[in-house]
C-alpha cells in the first residue's frame, strides 16, 4: 500500500498520543523515536550500557536544560530549532549511504579532488558503505599498539566510560560543568560519543592523534563529547575534524570538549571545521555550536587552540582557557571565513587566575557574499593575576561590499600589574593585488586563494604540516566563486 | 609579422579620453623605449596592454602574435608571454616572495603544459636569478612587496621578470628611485634576458637608463598620442630640450 497523506496523520497520531502517556522506548530498537524527553536520555545510557552516576549526571542536566532558555546572539540569525523534531539516537547503520562513488554528488567529489584525497577516504568521508578490509583499519591498529606502549588511553569516549570509568568520573563536567550554557548542557543529556584521551605523566605523544581520529569519528553524531587529560609534564597534539566537507543530515551541532593540563603539561588541539555551509541562500546548512574550554591547572602548563573554520551556515563558538597554574599560558589562533550567507561568531575567553599567566589571541576573520563574522572575546584578568599578561589581535578581511566584519573584544582587569594589548585591522582585497597577481599568470581565484592565505599566514603555521597543507587549499575553495 | 601590434589605440577612462590613437609596433629581438611627460598616458598604456579593469577601448586593437590581445583575461596574456614591471609595485601582506613566484611560475608552466617545478627545484632556480640582482634568501622570505624601499621593489619586479622569462616585457619607470648602482643591475638583468626570442619596452623619464639598456626605437608620447619616433639619439635631444616642443601646441 502507498503512503498516504492520511497513513502518515494517522501514524502520527498515533505516536502523539504515546508520548503523552508516557511512552516507554524500546531498548532493542537502533533508532530512538523522535523527540527529546526523559526517557530518551535513558534509552541512551541503556544502549550504552552506562553506569547508574552517568546516567544520573545526564538526566540532571536534561531537567537543567528543561528550565534554560536558547542565548540570544546579537549577531546570528537563527530561526528557532525545534528540538522534538529530531533524533537523538541511531545506531551506526552499514549499507545506508551510498553504495559506491558514483552515487554520491559529483560536487563533493570534485572538492575532494581538489583537495588531494585518497580515493579510500574519499569513499568514508561520503559515506559509502566500506566493507571491512578497509586498509585504514589496519593502520589504525598499528598506531593504537604504538600508544599502548606509552600508556596513552586514546579510544572513544564509551569505550573510556567501560574501561576507564575512574578517570571520566574525575574528569568529565570538571571544565565544563553540565549546568555551564544551553548547548552544552544538552549535549551533557544527550551526548552520543566522542573522543577521550589520557597521556600520562611524563609522556610525548609520538604522533599526532589524527588520522586514528579521522577513522574513528564516523558517526559519532551531532552531540559529540570530548575529554582530554595531559598529566604532569606531558604533550599532545589533536587534530580534529576535516577539510572536506561532510556527509551530516543532523542540522544541530553541540559539541563540549575539555582539556585539562596539569603542571608543565602541554596541549595543542587544531581544529578545521568545513561542515556544510548551505546553498548560496543559507539554505540547509550546519548550525555549529561548540563549547571548548581548556583547564591549564598545573604550573606552567599550557593550551593552545588553533582553529580554521570555514563550514557551517552559523558557527558559535569560543574555545577558552582558564589560566589557573602560575606561569600557565593560553593560545588561540583562529582562521574563520563566512560566505554567501554563512555567519560566524566566534572568538576566545581567556581567563587569567595565575600569576604571570599569559595569553595570545591571533584572530583573523574573512568575509565575502554576504555573509557575517564577528569576533567576540574576553580577556579577564583576575585580582591574583600578578603579572599576568595579554596580547590580542584581530584582523578582518573583506570580499566584496555585502559582507560585514565585527570585532568585540571585552577585557576586564582587575590586576593593576597586567598588561593587555590589542590591536585591530580591517583590510579589502584590493583590484590592485588581483590584477597584480593576475598579470603575473595567477588565476583570479588562485589569487584570492593566495592574498586569503598570506591573511592568515600567522595562524596557519600553528597548524601541524600534514593538516596545514590541506587547509591551505580548503581556505581557496571555501572562498571560490566570491570575487569577479 | 610584429610581436606587438597596437593600432589607432583609443582609450577612455571614465569618459575622459586618455590614449588618441596610438600605433606601435615591435619586432622580436627588438628593445623600444617610451618617454613622455607626466600624465601623458605612458602607465595607462602599459595597463591596457596587460588588461587592467578600468578602461575602456573605444578604438583600434592590439595584436599580440598576431592574437587580439583585448579578448584575453590578464592572466591568460601573462600566459602568452607578457610581462609588466609596475611602475608602483603592490604589497601582498603575508604571501612570501618565494610562494609568490612559485604560485605564477607553476601557472605558466601549466599553461605551456610544463610540470610544475616543485619546493626544491624552484628554490634552486630562484636562488640562481636571484643572486646576480643582489638579492638574498632574506629578502625572498620576505612578504611580496611588504616595507621594502623603493628600491628593493624595483629589483623585486625584475626579479620576478627573471624568473618567469616573458616574451615581451613592459617595464614602467623601473629606473625611477634607483641609486646608480641599483641602476646598472636592473639594466644588467633587462639586458641578461635580451635574446632574439623576446623584446622589451622602457618606459622612462631619463636618458640615463638608456645608456645600460640601448634601445633600437624611441617613441615619446604626449599628451596621449606619439608624436615623435626616431632611434637613440632621439633620448639625448629630449634631454636636452624637454619637451616643451610637443606639449605646447595642445597646450595654445
Ligand atoms: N583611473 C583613472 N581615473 C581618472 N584618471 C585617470 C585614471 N588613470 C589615469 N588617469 C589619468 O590619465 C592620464 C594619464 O595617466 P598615466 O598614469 O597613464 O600617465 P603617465 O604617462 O604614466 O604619467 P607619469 O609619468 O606621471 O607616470 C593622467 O591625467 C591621469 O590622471
Ligand atoms: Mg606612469
Amino acid at each position: 500500500m502507498a503512503v498516504t497523506p492520511e497513513t502518515i496523520d494517522q501514524l502520527r497520531s498515533v505516536t502523539d498520543e504515546k508520548y503523552k502517556y508516557g511512552f516507554v522506548t524500546d531498548i532493542d530498537a537502533d533508532v530512538a523515536p523522535k523527540g527529546l524527553s526523559e526517557d530518551i536520555v535513558r534509552f541512551i545510557s541503556a544502549k550504552k550500557e552506562e553506569p547508574e552516576w552517568l546516567l544520573d549526571w545526564r538526566l540532571k542536566a536534561y531537567r537543567a536544560w528543561l528550565e534554560m532558555e536558547a542565548p540570544e546572539w546579537a549577531k546570528l540569525n537563527i530561526a528557532p530549532i525545534d528540538y522534538q523534531d529530531a533524533y537523538y539516537y541511531s545506531a551506526p547503520k552499514i549499507g545506508d549511504g551510498p553504495k559506491s562513488l558514483d552515487e554520491v554528488d559529483p560536487k563533493l567529489l570534485e572538492t575532494y579532488e581538489k583537495l588531494g584525497i585518497p580515493l579510500k577516504e574519499q569513499e568514508w568521508l561520503a559515506g559509502v558503505a566500506v566493507d571491512a578490509v578497509f586498509d585504514s583499519v589496519s593502520v589504525a591498529t598499528t598506531y593504537k599498539a604504538r600508544l599502548e606502549q606509552e600508556g596513552i588511553i586514546f579510544c572513544s569516549i564509551s569505550e573510556a566510560v567501560k574501561n576507564h570509568p575512574d578517570l571520566v568520573k574525575k574528569y568529565i563536567g570538571s571544565v565544563v560543568p553540565y549546568t555551564d550554557n544551553y548547548f552544552a548542557t544538552l549535549n551533557s543529556a544527550v551526548f552520543t560519543d566522542g573522543s577521550f584521551v589520557y597521556i600520562p605523566k611524563g609522556v610525548r605523544s609520538p604522533m599526532e592523534l589524527s588520522t586514528y581520529f579521522r577513522i574513528n569519528a564516523q558517526n559519532t553524531g551531532q552531540f559529540e563529547r570530548t575529554l582530554i587529560i595531559a598529566e604532569e609534564g606531558s604533550y599532545v597534539s589533536y587534530l580534529e575534524g576535516c577539510t572536506a566537507p561532510q556527509r551530516d543530515e543532523n542540522q544541530l551541532h553541540a559539541a563540549v570538549v575539555e582539556l585539562v593540563a596539569l603542571d608543565d603539561a602541554e596541549i595543542k588541539y587544531s581544529t578545521v571545521q568545513n561542515w556544510y555551509p548551505g546553498d548560496e541562500n543559507g539554505v540547509g546548512g550546519i548550525y555549529n555550536f561548540v563549547t571548548k574550554r581548556a583547564a591549564c591547572r598545573g604550573r606552567n602548563s599550557k593550551v593552545s587552540w588553533t582553529q580554521v573554520e570555514t563550514g557551517s551556515a552559523i558557527t558559535w563558538k569560543y574555545p577558552s582557557c582558564i589560566l589557573q597554574g602560575d606561569n600557565s599560558v593560553g593560545e588561540f589562533y583562529s582562521v574563520a571565513i563566512t560566505n554567501n550567507r554563512q555567519q560566524a561568531d566566534t572568538g576566545t575567553k581567556m581567563i587569567h587566575l595565575g600569576r604571570n599567566t599569559s595569553s595570545t589571541i591571533i584572530s583573523k576573520g574573512i568575509s565575502a557574499g554576504r555573509a557575517d563574522n564577528t569576533y567576540r572575546g574576553l580577556v579577564r584578568i583576575q585580582p591574583k593575576a600578578e603579572g599576568a599578561r595579554n596580547y590580542t589581535q584581530c584582523d578582518s578581511l573583506l570580499i566584496g561590499d555585502k559582507c560585514g566584519a565585527h570585532t568585540v573584544p571585552y577585557i576586564e582587569s582587575r590586576n593593576p600589574s597586567a598588561k593587555v594589548e590589542h590591536e585591530a585591522t580591517t583590510a579589502r582585497i584590493s583590484e590592485d593585488q588581483l590584477f597584480y597577481c593576475r598579470q603575473r599568470g595567477i588565476s583570479q581565484e588562485e589569487a584570492v586563494s593566495l592574498i586569503v592565505n598570506g591573511f592568515c599566514r600567522e595562524v596557519m603555521q600553528h597548524l601541524p604540516m600534514e593538516f596545514a597543507v590541506e587547509a591551505q587549499k580548503l581556505v581557496g575553495i571555501s572562498l571560490e566563486g566570491s570575487v569577479g | 609579422m610584429a610581436l606587438l601590434e597596437i593600432r589607432n589605440l583609443h582609450v577612455t577612462v571614465e569618459d575622459k579620453p586618455i590614449l588618441k590613437g596610438i600605433d606601435l609596433s615591435i619586432d622580436k629581438g627588438e628593445v623600444h623605449a617610451i618617454m613622455g611627460p607626466n600624465g601623458a598616458g605612458k602607465s595607462t598604456l602599459s595597463y591596457i596592454i596587460a588588461g587592467r579593469d578600468g578602461y575602456e577601448v573605444t578604438d583600434g586593437q592590439i595584436l599580440f602574435d598576431g592574437k587580439d590581445m583585448l579578448e584575453l583575461e590578464p592572466d591568460e596574456r601573462a600566459r602568452a608571454g607578457l610581462f609588466l614591471a609596475f611602475q608602483y609595485p603592490v604589497e601582498i601582506p603575508g604571501v612570501t616572495n618565494t610562494t609568490f613566484l612559485k604560485t605564477a611560475l607553476n601557472s605558466l608552466r601549466k599553461g605551456r603544459g610544463e610540470g610544475e617545478l616543485d619546493a626544491m627545484q624552484f628554490l634552486k632556480f630562484v636562488r640562481e636569478k636571484a643572486r646576480p640582482l643582489g638579492i638574498g634568501d632574506e629578502m625572498l622570505k620576505r612578504a611580496v612587496n611588504v616595507g621594502y624601499s623603493g628600491g628593493e621593489k624595483k629589483r623585486n619586479e625584475i626579479l620576478q621578470m627573471a624568473v618567469l622569462e616573458p616574451v615581451l616585457a613592459v617595464l614602467d619607470e623601473t629606473d625611477s628611485g634607483l641609486d646608480i648602482d641599483a641602476l646598472k643591475i636592473v639594466a644588467d638583468g633587462v639586458n641578461a634576458l635580451r635574446s632574439p626570442d623576446n623584446a622589451t619596452l622602457v618606459i622612462t623619464h631619463y636618458q640615463r637608463l638608456l645608456d645600460y639598456i640601448v634601445p633600437d626605437r624611441v617613441h615619446v608620447l604626449a599628451d596621449g598620442r606619439i608624436v615623435k619616433s626616431g632611434g637613440k639619439d632621439l633620448a639625448l635631444e629630449l634631454e636636452a630640450k624637454g619637451y616643451a616642443q610637443f606639449s605646447s601646441a595642445e597646450a595654445a
